[in-house]
């Protein structure tokens, strides 16, 4: 039980790494990866969220889809459940916790209705994972997100003062970075 | 609604604001699919179908729902449509479905189709709704085409499963796999600068071409991307 718990954490968070081998979550990973800084910030609320939405799903799944024997109206009700979640959860930070809704509060919205999420939701009930495995998914998915924002961050900065053709300034070179980001976290495939 | 309507709305889906090319929205989806030509089609058609569809019932529905809570009605309208289309998929042409998996449920979040029935469809009649989405859709199906058939050239040496490449051509199979498909982008959004550097040169507005979505891969028409959508939203109310 916890081997597989360790696995899943592995594989989901270097080997089949959410933004660099499956393209979820792109916008952040382009949009708020200039600073170090605020990708952490982005990092740690995209951790909070995901593990809260893959508990929240899971729970939904199990007990209301299946036990109703509507599974096929997964898409609409995460969608929603994950929506209204993350609602609540900033109203909730921002009466009961201000100092962790200062450090969070920007990126929440954001998160809303990144892909991941609802990514992340979808993938627990194709691969069947119960509640704690998703959570576990879910979690390490999302570290896999921090991991790979905080470094193409780290880059960037460096990058700042290096001398770029005309043309590839601004997103080409990034999406050139992310590409070779890419390419090493493919070497993590040999993990397992 | 006439007959030229509709084609200015399929020519501006089409070539004058590309989703891909030119506004560079969608870009998960966009990635993840175009390992080949047939998945790129696939995927493209799919959205297509799921843009027209929600557009057409949006715009039908502008009038009943209210201001405050449009975007949660839009998504529960979007996202049956995405439902329907994916069981349809998975029973009709399984294999189509299997290709795409995961990234079918995620049409859902696809900020184009949020963006047009923002922008467009809850603001014009019904007619050229269905074709705005028929324009874009065809737009973003042949630009996801396009992506899949050079990186299906370069990293396997075919087109739709053609062998196109002389038999001594080495194919370079990182263009298929995960890193290709950022060195693809990147070497678009490159081109895209380009061009839009030398409009800007020879005093073009320019303004509708940028590279890439704002932090938030559904909001963008809230956000990045809205002085676009909105800008044209205001334009055809004034026609």
């Amino acid at each position: 039980m916890i081997q597989d718990l360790l696995i899943i954490l592995v594989s989901s968070s270097l080997v089949n790494n959410v933004v660099l081998s499956q393209f979820l979550g792109l916008c952040p990973f382009l949009g708020v990866s200039k600073k170090t800084n605020t990708a952490a910030g982005m990092g740690v609320a995209v951790i909070f969220v995901i593990t809260l939405a893959s508990a929240v799903s899971g729970v939904v799944y199990k007990f209301i889809l299946e036990k109703f024997d509507v599974t096929y109206l997964q898409t609409i009700v995460f969608i929603l459940v994950i929506a209204a979640l993350v609602q609540f959860v900033e109203m909730f930070l921002k009466k009961f916790m201000p100092p962790l809704y200062q450090a969070l509060g920007v990126y929440l919205p954001l998160i809303t209705t990144n892909c991941a999420v609802l990514g992340i939701a979808l993938t627990n009930v194709q691969k069947k994972y119960g509640i704690l495995t998703g959570i576990v998914n879910g979690f390490a998915t999302a570290v896999g997100f921090t991991v790979a924002i905080v470094i193409l961050a780290g880059i960037r900065e460096k990058m700042e003062y290096n001398d770029i053709p005309e043309s590839f300034k601004g997103m080409p070179i990034v999406l050139v970075t992310a590409g070779l980001m890419a390419i090493a976290f493919c070497g993590f495939s040999g993990l397992l | 609604m006439n007959n030229s309507n509709a084609m200015e709305r399929l020519y501006n889906g089409l070539i004058k604001e590309n989703p891909t090319f030119v506004l560079m929205l969608g870009m998960c989806p966009t990635l993840a699919v175009t390992t080949s030509a047939m998945n790129g089609l696939g995927m493209g058609l799919t959205t297509m179908v799921v843009l027209a569809l929600s557009n057409m019932m949006i715009s039908m529905l502008r009038n009943i729902i209210p201001d405050k809570v449009r975007i949660p009605a839009f998504i529960v309208v979007i996202a049956s449509f995405v439902t329907m289309v994916e069981l349809l998929l998975e029973g009709f042409i399984p294999a189509l479905y299997d290709a795409l998996g995961l990234y079918i449920p995620l049409i859902v979040v696809n900020c184009i189709i949020l963006g047009r029935a923002e922008s467009y469809a809850s603001k014009n009649p019904i007619l050229p709704s269905l074709f705005d989405g028929i324009g874009m859709g065809l737009g973003f199906s042949f630009a996801l085409t396009c992506i899949g058939a050079v990186r299906e050239l370069i990293g396997a040496g075919e087109i739709f499963g053609l062998h196109i490449m002389p038999d001594s051509y080495v194919p370079c199979a990182i263009f298929i796999m995960a890193p290709g498909a950022f060195f693809v982008l990147a070497a678009l959004t490159a081109v895209q600068n380009k061009i839009r550097m030398n409009g800007e040169k020879k005093g073009k507005d320019m303004s509708k071409i940028q590279s890439g979505c704002s932090e938030d891969c559904m909001n963008c028409g809230e956000k990045g991307c809205s002085h676009r959508f909105y800008g044209e939203g205001k334009e055809s109310e004034r026609n």
